[in-house]
Order: structure tokens, then sequence, then C-alpha cells
């Protein structure tokens, strides 16, 4: 990544221009081609510093009211294996292994459950519970009531 | 909430990713949906005023960059709420911040683009607030993809 592709990091953070041809756009604005905007757009899409490009949906506003962190404290020996099971459900959108915050905070895997209901919600936590079996020693699932805010990344210009 | 149609829940389905890098990017996308580029933009335009959509363009992986993202809890008094959501979003490093049924009951990525900005926005929060952060960087992603379709 050099100077440039930075600039155009800054430039599309917020989002892309809502114009006919949005590449040109910021190839005016940042003083490229539109070519080698988009070439360089589809670099850093390869390189995997883009993940995707799209819209971010507010899932509240999509019918998805209920969304629940659910956290797990799972034998240390075995979350792996047992993350990438838990990752590989259909329904959770986001797993990860995190450290635990003893003793506030006993939970070790972190997996993301959506629904319309928090019953849907804590039924899909009773399928990742019996997939953890008797590697799981406590679980909680934290439910958000509000978005504080929903910017997404931003570096300075 | 605003009522969606079917060309609203069409586009927020189909234009999770994959947006195409060509010139008339939105020409293209608007043909695959059967409207016009005209009614699409309108739409993606009237989609984030409503706050239907929360962002439209590149999902950057700071990672990659050399950059990290860490999820950080709180636990906050329930009169200072207001005050503390107000310290903690005003650091541009602060990428979203969800309130959460719990005793640490404010939960927040921040994204940065080094390493030691991370420790940095931690102990801006910690002296801006007076309360401890609790940092859960991820020791290993098992998953990620966040695409929702509307269920409404």
């Amino acid at each position: 990544m050099d100077e440039l592709d930075r600039a155009l990091i800054v430039a599309t953070q917020a989002g892309l221009p809502l114009v006919a041809r949005p590449y040109a756009a910021l190839a005016e604005q940042l003083t490229m081609s539109e070519d080698e905007v988009m070439a360089r757009l589809q670099g850093l899409l390869n390189s995997g510093m883009i993940r995707r490009i799209g819209a971010v949906p507010n899932h509240y506003a999509i019918g998805w009211t209920a969304n629940g962190m659910t956290v797990w404290d799972v034998a240390d020996e075995q979350v792996d294996q047992l993350g990438a099971l838990v990752g590989a459900l259909p329904f959770v959108t986001h797993c990860y292994r995190r450290p635990r915050a003893l003793p506030a905070w006993p939970y070790n895997l972190f997996a993301m459950v959506h629904g319309s209901s928090r019953d849907e919600c804590s039924a899909k936590a009773e399928e990742i519970r019996a997939l953890l079996g008797a590697a799981c020693r406590g679980n909680d699932i934290l439910y958000s009531t509000k978005i504080l805010k929903k910017t997404g990344l931003r570096i300075g210009g | 909430m605003r009522e969606l149609d079917a060309v609203d829940r069409q586009i927020i389905d189909k234009l999770q990713g994959e947006f195409p890098i060509c010139s008339r990017p939105y020409a293209q996308v608007a043909e695959r949906l059967g409207i016009s580029e005209d009614d699409l933009l309108k739409r993606l335009e009237s989609l984030l005023a409503d706050k239907v959509l929360t962002r439209f363009g590149p999902m950057y992986q700071i990672e990659r960059m050399g950059g990290a993202f860490v999820l950080a809890a709180l636990a906050v008094p329930e009169a200072r709420y207001d005050e503390v959501t107000a310290l903690v979003n005003a650091l541009p490093q602060v990428a979203h911040n969800y309130r959460r049924e719990h005793a640490l009951n404010m939960w927040f990525v921040l994204a940065t683009e080094t390493q030691s900005g991370i420790a940095e926005a931690v102990a801006r929060i910690e002296s801006d607030t007076g309360l401890p952060v609790y940092a859960f960087p991820k020791e290993r992603e098992f998953f990620v993809e966040m695409k929702l379709e509307a269920r409404v």
C-alpha cells in the first residue's frame, strides 16, 4: 500500500460517490485517472485489504431486531476445534476466540446470532450449547438494545 | 421506520458485496435488478438517508494494512450513560458502539491504523471517562460474514 492507496481509502471510507461514474468522480478528486482508481481498488480487493464492496444494512431496519452476542467459557484445550464448528453454523455471523478477563469476564468464545425475536436468538444459542457439550462451563447472551455508533473505519486524511 | 418495498429488498440482498469495478457500476447492477441506473442511485440515496443502510462502499480490513480492530467494553453507571456515550463516540477510532444488557453495558470496536493506536485509544477513553476499559483483542477468527437478507 502506498500514499495513493491510502488517499483512496480516506476518500472512500465513508462511502462511494452516488453518481453514475463513481470511480471517475474519485479520480477527479484525487487527480488520478479513472482507470488507475479502478485498478487500485481491484488490487486492494485482491489482496484482502478490501473485504468487499457493497451495502452495509442497519440490521434492525431490515427486520433483525434481536441481536445477541453469545459468549462461552470453553475449556482451553478444546476451544479452537469447537470454535471452528460454531463458526461453521449457518446462522453465526461472527465467531472469535478472545481472552478472558477474570474474574469479571470468564468467556473466551464469542459468536453473534441474530433473529426477529429473542426467542429465535436463544434457540440458536441452544444449538451452540449442544455443540459445545461438556467443554462449555458457562455462557451468557448479551442483547444489543441500541446502536450508539456505526460509522465503520475512519483513518486520518 | 421506513417500509421497504420489493425493489428495496432486492437492493439490500443483492448489493452486500461484489459491487462491480467498472466505469458505470450502478448501471450494471441496475440492469441486473431490472430498474434504471437513476432509480438505483435515488433508492440508495434514500436508503442511506433513512438509515436502512449505514454505509455503501468498500469495507476495509485494516489488519491487512498493519492496523488493528479490537472489541472493548465498559461498565458505565446508568446515570452517566449518555455522557460516556458522547465521550467514547467522539473518538474517530471508535468504528461502532452498541449498548448491551450486562454489567459491561457498552461494547465498541476500535479500529486503528497502527497496533499502538489501540493502546492510545484505550488510554484516552480511560482518562476521558475515568472508567476501566476491558479490551478483548481477537486471538483467533473462526468466521466472519455479516450478510443478512431483508426480513421485512
